[in-house]
């Protein structure tokens, strides 16, 4: 018999790999193409807007956009800095609200063997498929009654309860050994005390997965219906709200609406590059199995 | 040790155990009743009555779903495009996702990150779809028409965004670009997890290439992670909306692309008839509940064997 080196990979041919990566590359360009048009126009100067064929990149690159935003902004009714103390307030109250909420309330459906359990369980998964978008209305209803429309509440309670951080949160601590809940018990430790000490230190990636999916979602929720319908005073908006304002403008304010487009998505990426590995292995926790 | 006359009777095991989960609970699940159960629940309440917030529900038994289907010119249209998004964007998305995280997990960990973030940045910058709008444009400044005027393909710009005819097609387009979603990452994690001597027993067993591996191997043990994209998948398709509103108008030309949900957004925040609108959202409920119950079961089937 003849003995041979073990490939790295069985079944893999090379040219295969190599019809894989084009095919790959070209779809990740397609997902690209906002992105690198928002950039290359953020620094294209008007004379180029309007010019026919248009130029994808900008021939004469210029910070002139940048500066022109200072000025919009300048003019707006409302100073910008409240529309940044809004969104640091939101956001914050939000990111953190969820990960202590959400992982409270994971613990006893992942660890606790209590009455309704099974119930409690099943309703959350169903709630994975109502999405924001779609409870708008039933949610508008309610807030009207409980009276929290047109306020910062309005933005920041239908985000803390989102069902998926809850649902990931309780598949992540199922990783954690039952052996060592049991000796925390043993040592006299109450089930918070576990929960503080013993689950949250050992599931870090859950707690920044969480957090990640919850402010890209209130960050990216701009979205023409939440600001005009549950929110409406300008007092009380976030940054992402001038973003529509500003591209409302049509294509003559294309170069100023990309600025405003490249500053908001600098968060949410740099926040995803970071913990790309902890979001990756939280995620591998989120199989539904029943 | 003091024995104490009389003392309160100690809670059984269980319902110290219960308290304790009640009492954990407590603060998410009083947020989770108040802007999920309850808004779902009156929304199926409120569907059998006219409701105009301001005066007090007046119940009407099945009127409203009797004028979705016989008494409105609207609904129809809008349950086709609602359904047509739905079977593209919802199907094409999930294959796509799996395809491509199966492609993406053959690559060295350094290109696998960066297709990830690739393939995830556009729900990482989700206010981004506005740029689309410079891609659609009407005029000859549009990158698509440009292209197509320039060769030659056509002699007048198109309206991609605001033509009855090509509204659809576009957004289609656009819904596709944003809806990898959390359930591409799912997929990503688990082909990343997945047990690699279980590929090298099955190349002893006969399995010869990459897609008998694939459907031999890879599909079986991935059902939970099939399972919940799924669940991600029929959440968001059935609820494209807010990218046809933010780039074709709201409402869009003769509601040529409007979908149910943008439709009980017009009744219910512009009209007020949200009577109504909670019938429009009840429907939409049912048929999403029903598609999931479905799908999930057919996935579990396929686990199994």
């Amino acid at each position: 018999m003849r003995i041979r080196l073990r490939p790295k990979k069985l079944n893999r041919s090379l040219g295969g790999n190599m019809v894989i990566f084009v095919l790959v590359a070209l779809m990740s360009a397609f997902m690209l193409l906002p992105i690198v048009y928002t950039i290359s126009t953020a620094f294209k100067p008007l004379s180029e807007i309007y010019v026919f064929p248009p130029h994808f990149f900008p021939h004469n690159p210029t910070t002139e956009n940048f500066l022109q935003i200072g000025l919009l902004l300048e003019d707006f009714w409302i100073p910008f800095s409240r529309y940044v103390f809004n969104t640091i307030l939101i956001c914050s109250v939000v990111t953190f609200g969820h990960l202590f909420l959400s992982s409270l309330a994971a613990y006893p459906l992942a660890r606790l063997n209590f009455t309704g359990r099974r119930l409690i369980s099943s309703i959350v998964k169903l709630s994975l498929l109502f999405t924001p978008a779609l409870m708008l209305i039933p949610q508008y209803i309610v807030m009207s009654e409980i009276n929290i429309i047109n306020t910062y509440w309005a933005f920041i309670l239908p985000q803390v309860q989102s069902a998926l951080g809850l649902y990931l949160m309780q598949n992540f601590m199922l990783q954690v050994p039952e052996a060592m809940l049991e000796a925390a018990r043993i040592d006299g430790a109450n089930e918070f005390q576990i929960y503080s000490k013993i689950v949250m230190p050992n599931i870090k990636p859950a707690w920044l997965t969480v957090m990640i999916f919850a402010f890209q979602t209130i960050w990216n929720s701009s979205g023409t219906t939440l600001s005009t319908t549950l929110v409406y005073d300008e007092k009380i908006k976030m940054i992402s709200s001038l973003l529509s304002q500003v591209v409302a403008g049509g294509t003559a304010r294309s170069g100023v609406g990309s600025v405003m487009g490249l500053i908001l998505m600098i968060p949410p990426l740099v926040l995803f590059i970071c913990c790309q590995n902890q979001v990756i292995e939280t995620m591998s926790t989120s199989g539904m199995k029943d | 040790m003091p024995k104490f006359v009389s003392r309160p009777r100690k809670l059984s095991a269980k319902s110290a155990v219960n308290l304790t989960a009640y009492g954990m609970m407590a603060p998410y699940m009083i947020l989770f009743l108040l802007l999920t159960v309850i808004p779902v629940v009156t929304a199926i309440g409120l569907s059998f009555t006219y409701f105009n917030m301001l005066e007090t529900p007046k119940f009407i038994f099945l009127e409203n779903y009797a004028r979705m289907f016989l008494d409105d010119d609207v609904f129809p249209k809008v349950l086709k495009n609602t359904l047509l998004f739905a079977l593209i964007t919802g199907p094409v998305s999930y294959f796509i996702s799996f395809l491509s995280a199966w492609l993406i997990n053959e690559f060295p960990p350094m290109i696998r990150s960066f297709f990830t973030l690739a393939f995830y940045a556009p729900t990482l910058t989700g206010n981004l779809y506005f740029t689309w709008t410079y891609v659609f444009s009407g005029d000859r400044y549009g990158i698509l028409n440009s292209i197509l005027l320039n060769l030659g393909l056509v002699d007048a710009p198109i309206q991609w965004l605001s033509d009855p005819k090509t509204m659809m097609a576009s957004l289609i387009v656009i819904q596709l670009w944003s809806s990898f979603g959390v359930s591409f990452l799912a997929f990503i994690a688990g082909f990343q997890n997945m047990d690699r001597s279980l590929s090298e027993a099955a190349a002893i067993d006969g399995v010869h290439n990459r897609w008998q591996e694939l459907w031999y191997v890879t599909l079986p043990s991935m059902a939970p992670q099939l399972i919940f994209s799924a669940v991600q998948q029929i959440g968001a398709c059935f609820s494209v909306g807010q990218i046809v509103q933010a780039l074709s108008g709201f409402p869009t030309t003769n509601y040529a692309a409007d979908t149910m949900l943008t439709y009980m957004l017009d009744v219910g925040t512009v009209r007020f008839e949200m009577g109504y609108a909670s019938a429009i959202a009840t429907f939409l409920f049912l048929m999403m509940v029903f598609v999931n119950f479905i799908i999930t079961h057919l996935l579990k089937r396929f686990g199994t064997t």
